[in-house]
């Protein structure tokens, strides 16, 4: 069904335009004008109006009874155009009361230029956006230097560390986290065996469904789950929690009090994650050899014992405790990023929102680049 | 005259390209309420995030009597700013906003620190507002928990940026008698940025007035020495709160 719409009235105001006569027309506007007439005057004028430059006009506004401020903008931007296109212009006849309005919009005034606009080509844009990328580059690298400063600073002086927030920090990130992490690892696991279990089927190897839910779960999906479920919950909290308190000057209070945000904001968050993050993703892993064996027992057959024997047959303990060397890793990343594009912050609501994704993204990244850079690592080294 | 508490010393102030003011210098004086003032977008309030060291200039120094260049973060402050927001931390209560400086700085046990901040709360009329959150607190209130704020370590030197904007004429008159309470009562230096005539004239003691165009100090003194025996048409503009250029709608203008 579609909006119905009022009538519209009849139009209150008309326009006169004679042929031109010697080179100039005297175009005549009567009466009442309001801006919700502005569409219709404009097409009007459009249409009824020579070339600026071939007929000079004079808008003859005696039989103009009223007018509003959004309907005289128009009539004198018409002038304007007509004026800056080399053509000859005016406004005359005006009453007192339509007078008052086309003084206050500079309707007798000469056309002000447009400021020109600035095109930046393809190129530009281009080295705008390195120039830019290369600012944030340097601006991270040194956030990350003053964090090492901050920490040596609270190691030296313990007192001086905000220990009171790492509580419940470590609860908003880690304990609140766990039914999530608990719900995603599972399904992993569980859709991992799944899927993997109807190819080892054709070869009678069922039993090694297993084997490959529990290594690819300890040694990657674990953390790097575990990893992006945290990104996504508490690096964009992060960012978003700093970025409003840089808008709103508290950061800055922070300062002139003498307290430094790194230690007293960012040192407690970063090691609150460093903290719960390996924790979470012991559970995960867990969690997630036990969505693969409910697939073996209820899709292969296997026995609990059967699939357990199997699981810690094809285990190491370097197998998940290379999964939580990485995910302590992860949570310094996270922790970083999040709370340098917090703090990076400017401009207001939109500012950030910004942040917060780039948060998520650039954390989010860095996760695949540092979790590649790992599984290569320890391939080299025969780990 | 004794050493000034505060000294500006051919201080340029900008960002990139643009210059607001070139070699400006002035200096406070020990216990006055000094304020700044100028027209929307002359720096004002870039020149107190220098005066409080939380940016640098361009060029110039700022020196504070006992403290040298302020720098942030080395140690216990020396002075306290209140921002314009009032920038209370929004995940604190007000007696926690109060006992930060307080917890961070000294070794006094909890219950003296909750007594100084209830202390601190009745001098700025909010008793009873411990355990409000800022969320909760009106424009005028969260003003006035933030001069507390800025108040808790006893300082010998507050900045206020636009104490008295966006507030209602009497919750303003409230706010200027509160500082001329702690300026009088306490000896406390205030510096202060504001565009609220009535309340220059009734709490400051000098005024510098900033001017973009020339990007210098226009006048530099007492408020109503200014007003009645400056000669400089924009100073007396300020002042006398008329508009130099500005067309009204009842002038005729000429044909163009």
């Amino acid at each position: 069904m579609g909006v119905k719409l009022d009538p519209l009235p009849d139009p209150t105001w008309r326009v006169q335009s004679p042929p031109p006569n010697g080179g100039a027309m005297d175009v005549r506007i009567e009466g009442a004008l309001t801006f919700a007439d502005g569409g219709a005057l404009w097409d009007e004028l459009a249409a009824k109006l020579p070339p600026a430059t071939q007929t000079a006009v004079r808008f003859d506004l005696s039989g103009l009874d009223s007018i509003d401020g959004g309907a005289m903008a128009l009539l004198v931007q018409v002038k304007w155009d007509r004026q800056t296109a080399g053509g000859k212009c005016e406004f005359i006849g005006a009453n007192d009361a339509v007078q008052k309005i086309l003084t206050l919009y500079e309707g007798d005034a000469s056309p002000t230029p447009k400021p020109p606009l600035v095109r930046i080509g393809f190129l530009g844009r281009v080295g705008n956006q390195t120039l830019d990328a290369l600012r944030e580059a340097q601006l991270f690298f040194a956030f990350v230097g003053s964090m090492v400063l901050a920490v040596a600073g609270v190691l030296r002086r313990p007192r001086t560390g905000n220990w009171h927030d790492i509580l419940p920090t470590m609860t908003r990130t880690g304990a609140d986290a766990v039914p999530i992490v608990l719900l995603i690892t599972f399904l992993i696991g569980f859709v991992m065996a799944f899927q993997s279990a109807f190819q080892l089927k054709q070869f009678g190897a069922n039993i090694y469904v297993a084997d490959l839910v529990a290594l690819s779960i300890t040694r990657e999906l674990g953390p790097l789950m575990t990893a992006i479920i945290v990104c996504g919950r508490s690096g964009a909290a992060f960012a978003a929690e700093l970025g409003t308190m840089k808008v709103s000057e508290e950061i800055d209070a922070l300062r002139t009090m003498g307290i430094g945000p790194l230690r007293f904001l960012v040192f407690p968050r970063i090691l609150a994650l460093f903290l719960v993050l390996p924790i979470l993703t012991l559970l995960g892993d867990l969690v997630g050899i036990l969505g693969g064996l409910l697939v073996g027992v209820v899709n292969l057959d296997l026995t609990i014992t059967g699939y357990l024997n199997q699981t810690q047959r094809a285990m190491v303990p370097w197998d998940v405790f290379q999964g939580l060397i990485k995910s302590a890793v992860f949570a310094l990343a996270i922790g970083l990023i999040s709370c340098a594009q917090g703090l990076a912050t400017t401009g207001g609501a939109e500012g950030v929102g910004r942040r917060t994704t780039s948060a998520v993204v650039m954390s989010l990244f860095a996760l695949i680049l540092i979790d590649a850079a790992f599984t290569l690592a320890f391939h080299t080294l025969g780990l | 005259m004794s050493t000034p508490l505060i000294t500006v010393t051919d201080l340029t102030m900008g960002w990139g390209d643009v210059v607001l003011l070139e070699n400006v210098s002035f200096e406070v004086q020990r216990g006055e309420v000094f304020a700044i003032l100028g027209a929307s977008g002359c720096g004002k309030s870039t020149l107190l995030r220098y005066l409080t060291g939380l940016d640098e200039p361009k060029s110039g120094t700022v020196r504070i009597e006992g403290v040298g260049t302020p720098t942030l973060e080395v140690g216990r402050p020396a002075y306290g700013v209140m921002f314009q927001s009032g920038a209370l931390f929004g995940s604190m209560n007000v007696a926690e906003n109060l006992a930060l400086a307080l917890t961070e700085w000294t070794r006094l046990p909890p219950a003296a620190v909750s007594a100084i901040v209830r202390a601190k709360l009745r001098l700025v009329g909010l008793q009873g507002s411990e355990y409000q959150q800022p969320s909760e607190l009106s424009g005028g209130m969260k003003k006035r928990a933030a001069i507390a704020r800025a108040m808790a370590l006893e300082p010998g030197l507050i900045f206020l940026d636009e104490p008295s904007s966006g507030l209602d004429p009497v919750s303003a008159v409230e706010l200027d008698d509160l500082i001329l309470t702690l300026n009088q009562g306490l000896g406390l230096t205030v510096v202060l940025v504001t565009h609220e005539l009535a309340s220059i004239f009734k709490i400051a003691d000098r005024c510098i007035l900033l001017d973009r165009a020339s990007r210098s100090i226009l006048a530099c003194g007492a408020p109503e020495t200014l007003r009645d025996e400056c000669d400089i048409p924009a100073v007396r503009h300020f002042f006398n709160r008329t508009s130099p250029d500005r067309p009204t709608a009842g002038r005729t203008g000429e044909n163009a």
